[in-house]
């Protein structure tokens, strides 16, 4: 069964081949159940070929399968093929199963919306993208799939194109993972050149051949790429903006799968970094920085969607912390539980969006729990996850991060533990203006006429046009969605609730993730061994921590709206970083390009065109009266011109 | 002992002139393609006696080709003649002058 | 030169002197007469008179072809040609377009054939011997010489001869029937202007009935049409007419 790993990105594929051509006549929701059966099946045979992978002896557990040989040009020989090992099974089985229910979620969420065949097209290829990222065993493979979720991301943000907003997050998207993507282009060259291969096992086999400087410059180069992709910094404000996109993608894309690719990326290359203990010092502090910026950022926030980007980002920068100190392990235990408390919490924010007619601003909302207590339980547990309380799946992921970081230097885990702080904070704020409080709604949003009443229900707004809706101002009757939608809340919820212990610290028997992943990451894993007390002091400290951040929340925000005490504008505005890219970067490339376009193009290029132009003409007006029309007038020139030669011969003859 | 080359080819140039100069000054163009005939035939002519001073049949050979290439050009010629004056007026070469410049 | 006139044989000397005046005057004779039936026969006159030159140079065969394609062929073309087209047809001697170009072709004539002369008497740049074999061959005559060359050396050129031929003659034909009418055809462009006259209309039925086969009629469209088009052009740009 192990041989059937082909079938993972296939099937995906196939549905996209299908749904292309064909998705408009299948319709809706037919489209969306055949989009969602593709990534289910792909999903079984991920649980198929991770048990058969699981039957194995750990030593054998690490194989490259090989489809077939995609190109070669000299030296070179790239192949198709998967790269089978607990880290990339773990991927696939985690993206696989995320991607399912935010499809099954997405049946629902898109229902009313007119390109809905569309969006299911560009899920799937999303998907098999994804999966050919995670399975790719040479680094082509894995920036097939990169370039893949990279334009899926951009389709996807773009989706409502006709927003002016939108299209240009997509634009922004798209130029911020160019500049990643070159850095791993590069990357790419850099170790072909150094080691003669771009396959994982082959690269990792020949490291030791290669210089550290050239490892350094191979590492960093990647970890721009995964910069890109992962929003770290300085190439992060794409990911706040990608939230113009569906909110599902919102929470497929941005926050589970597609941004933690640059995650793997570094814990694929784990064997690089650890040769290069420099670049990964680089990692790690860029992760933490990271880390924090996101948390100060998202406190003062206050679009839904715009506190769970700036939340997605700085736990990105966790996890490139971990990475960065060498906690493989702790880096894919934050991306497993996150993807599950932070698509739960997307997909949680969807339902309140939905519910209240596209209204995406948290101080217009409030007191919803009792009228969604499906999404107000669900959002609660992932806030509890993400903040860190006990036993929820975040405190243990989180506090396996910090405790790395603390082996590491004292100095990131303090930047860490403060984030910690602040997440647990901004996320209660985020709660606390939402789902509690006065029903601000209420008044925000007066009654309309009673025939619009009426008409309108309220989940079953059309999402797509939001315009008509403002100017329409139905009264709102927010409660649960359907099914398809609050299944997967509560799945997430559930994986969210549990998802910690499949490695929790105390006795080496539990650490089941750690032990599953040895065979990749072991060897260059950082090694802290603490002691079971040391442990404990932090498992205590990180609870402490997260319940200081919950209270603060809960006393600061129970029944305020506005606290412009602790939304302080630099924070709303980001720390200003956006601003100073437009004028950095933006205003000053523009002025250049006004400023050429008035000279050089105008004077210099239009010049020499027409420049050009004009003597031709000019000649050519002279010239045409050489063209009498007459026969007889050019046999004249014949015969001038025989004359001539005759001369040359003569002259030659006599000389 | 026979003619001397030079006497044939003064001849042949003499007669070469006279064709070309009667190719530029007429302006019927059939009495042009005459010409154009009387310059060929001064050429062979060149031709035949090169292949006799030399003593190298060459030179007829160019001559039998010319012939041929000569037969083929006045068919064409004169079919070209022919569709165009059948529907104008004037006989003359000048009254054909569309492509001035 | 005179001397070396002399030098040859009495008969040789006086044919020669013959045949040259002959040709000369024919030339002349082509040039200078003002009926194009006149300048046909003038150029029978200098045709034999080169034939006669080939006579004496030893080049009996293609003397023979010369009468044969030249005289017999070629000008009896040019008088059906000339006939055809009218007799009568004068040169507009009036009207010189372009004033210089008499006395310019007259000048570089003259200069040419002095340059002519002048080399003729001079070290020839060229006369490499080609590899055709020689003229004079004790037993054979010129043309099992000529015709030894043109089909062994030769051949090659000589049936690319053919081809040239065979093309000439569908050209000729091609050239020579008349255009369609316009409406017969959907790729032609519709008479808009004064150019489509009546002459297609009234005409174009017997042009068609006078073709022989489609495919040559298909064949000769775009010449036809393309005439026609240049006839339109011309009458309505030409205010001489």
């Amino acid at each position: 069964m192990i041989h059937a790993v082909f079938l993972i990105p296939l099937f995906p594929l196939v549905g996209f081949a299908v749904l292309a051509p064909l998705g408009r006549r299948l319709g809706n929701p037919l489209a969306g159940w055949i989009a969602t059966a593709a990534v289910a099946a792909s999903f079984v045979v991920t649980c198929i070929v991770f048990a058969g992978l699981f039957e194995l002896a750990p030593a054998h557990r690490s194989f490259t399968q090989t489809w077939w040989n995609w190109f070669s040009a000299d030296r070179l020989h790239v192949t198709a093929g998967a790269l089978v090992d607990p880290l990339s099974m773990t991927m696939a089985a985690f993206v696989t199963g995320v991607s399912t229910l935010i499809h099954l979620y997405s049946i629902g969420y898109m229902e009313h919306d007119p390109q809905f065949s569309k969006f299911f097209v560009y899920l799937n290829l999303f998907v098999a993208s994804m999966l050919l990222l995670v399975l790719g065993s040479n680094l082509v493979m894995t920036f097939l799939g990169w370039e893949g979720v990279g334009v899926c991301s951009y389709f996807l943000i773009a989706f409502w194109f006709d927003r002016p907003s939108a299209a240009s997050a997509g634009k922004k998207a798209m130029i911020f993972n160019r500049i990643g993507d070159a850095g791993f282009l590069l990357a790419m060259f850099l170790t072909f050149e150094r080691t003669g291969s771009l396959q994982y096992l082959t690269i990792f086999h020949r490291l030791g051949h290669v210089g550290s400087d050239s490892l350094i410059a191979i590492a960093l180069l990647l970890f721009l790429g995964a910069a890109g992709k992962s929003a770290q910094l300085p190439l992060y404000p794409w990911l706040a903006d990608a939230m113009e996109g569906p909110t599902p993608i919102s929470a497929l894309i941005h926050a589970a799968t597609m941004v933690t690719a640059g995650v793997y990326l570094m814990v694929r290359i784990n064997p690089i970094l650890h040769a290069a203990p420099a670049a990964a010092h680089v990692v790690a502090i860029v992760g933490a920085l990271t880390a924090f910026l996101g948390a100060t950022i998202a406190c003062a926030q206050s679009d839904i969607k715009k506190i769970l980007a700036y939340s997605t980002i700085s736990q990105l920068g966790y996890m490139f912390l971990a990475v960065g100190v060498g906690a493989y392990v702790a880096a894919i235990f934050l991306m497993l539980t996150h993807a599950f408390y932070k698509a739960l919490l997307f997909l949680g924010a969807g339902s309140v969006i939905h519910a209240m007619n596209d209204e995406q601003n948290t101080k217009a909302m409030g007191g919803l729990r009792k009228l969604m207590p499906i999404t107000a339980v669900t959002f609660l547990i992932a806030w509890f996850s993400i903040g860190g309380i006990p036993p929820f799946s975040g405190f243990w992921s989180k506090g396996e991060v910090l405790l790395n970081a603390y082996g590491y230097s004292a100095w990131l885990y303090g930047l860490g533990a403060l984030t910690a702080l602040l997440t647990a904070y901004y996320l209660g704020r985020c709660y606390m203006l939402t789902f509690s409080g006065q029903a601000r709604w209420v008044e925000a949003r007066p009654s309309g006429d009673g025939h619009q009443v009426a008409a309108a229900g309220p989940a079953g707004e059309p999402a797509s046009s939001p315009a008509e809706q403002k100017a329409g101002q139905p009264a709102l009757h927010p409660h649960d969605p359907g099914w398809v939608m609050t299944l997967p809340l509560v799945v997430l919820a559930v994986a969210s609730v549990f998802g910690g212990f499949i490695d929790l610290p105390f006795h080496p028997n539990f650490i089941f993730l750690e032990r599953w992943l040895d065979p990749v990451v072991g060897h260059s894993l950082f090694n802290g061994h603490f002691s079971v007390a040391t442990e404990w002091t932090f498992a205590l400290v990180d609870a402490a921590i997260a319940l200081l951040g919950v209270a603060i929340a809960v006393t600061l925000w129970r029944s305020a709206v506005n606290r412009p005490e602790v939304e302080p504008t630099f924070l709303q505005r980001a720390w200003y970083i956006d601003w100073g890219y437009d004028r950095l970067l933006a205003r000053s490339s523009t002025m250049l390009a006004v400023a050429i376009s008035a000279v050089v193009e105008s004077k210099i290029i239009d010049g020499a065109v027409n420049g050009v132009g004009s003597l031709f003409r000019n000649s050519g007006g002279v010239l045409r009266r050489a063209q009498t029309g007459y026969v007889r007038n050019y046999a004249l020139g014949i015969m001038a011109g025989v004359v001539v030669l005759l001369a040359y011969l003569a002259s030659r003859a006599f000389t | 002992m026979s003619i001397p080359a030079s006497y044939y080819l003064t001849l042949s140039a003499v007669l070469f002139s006279i064709g070309g100069i009667g190719l530029l000054v007429r302006r019927n163009v059939l009495v042009m393609f005459m010409c154009v005939e009387l310059m060929l035939n001064a050429a062979n002519l060149a031709f035949v006696t090169f292949a006799r001073e030399l003593n190298d049949v060459g030179g007829q050979v160019v001559v039998f080709f010319v012939l041929v290439v000569a037969a083929a050009e006045v068919v064409v010629g004169l079919g070209i003649i022919v569709a165009i004056f059948r529907r104008r007026v004037g006989a003359t070469a000048d009254d054909v002058h569309v492509l001035k410049g | 030169m005179d001397h070396l006139l002399l030098a040859a044989t009495v008969p040789d000397a006086l044919t020669f002197a013959v045949a040259a005046a002959i040709s000369v005057v024919g030339a002349l004779g082509v040039v200078l007469s003002r009926n194009p039936v006149h300048s046909a026969l003038m150029l029978i006159l200098t045709l034999f008179g080169v034939a006669v030159l080939f006579v004496e140079q030893d080049a009996q065969f293609l003397a023979a072809v010369q009468v044969i394609v030249y005289a017999g062929a070629i000008v009896v073309l040019f008088l059906f040609v000339i006939m055809l087209l009218g007799v009568d047809r004068q040169e507009a001697l009036r009207s010189e377009p372009m004033p210089a170009q008499r006395w310019l072709a007259l000048g570089l004539g003259l200069l040419a054939l002095a340059e002519v002369i002048l080399l003729a008497k001079g070290h020839w740049p060229t006369g490499a011997h080609s590899v055709a074999g020689k003229a004079r061959v004790a037993g054979h005559s010129n043309t099992f010489v000529l015709g030894r060359a043109l089909f062994t050396t030769y051949l090659f050129p000589f049936e690319i001869t053919s081809a040239l031929l065979v093309i000439a003659v569908v050209g000729a034909a091609v050239l020579a029937r008349r255009p369609r009418r316009p409406e017969s055809s959907l790729d032609e462009p519709t008479p808009e202007g004064p150019a489509f006259g009546g002459e297609s209309l009234g005409d174009g039925g017997a042009g068609r009935a006078l073709e022989p086969g489609g495919e040559q009629a298909t064949d000769g469209e775009p010449i036809g049409e393309v005439l026609e088009e240049s006839e339109g052009v011309t009458v309505v740009g030409g205010p001489e007419e």
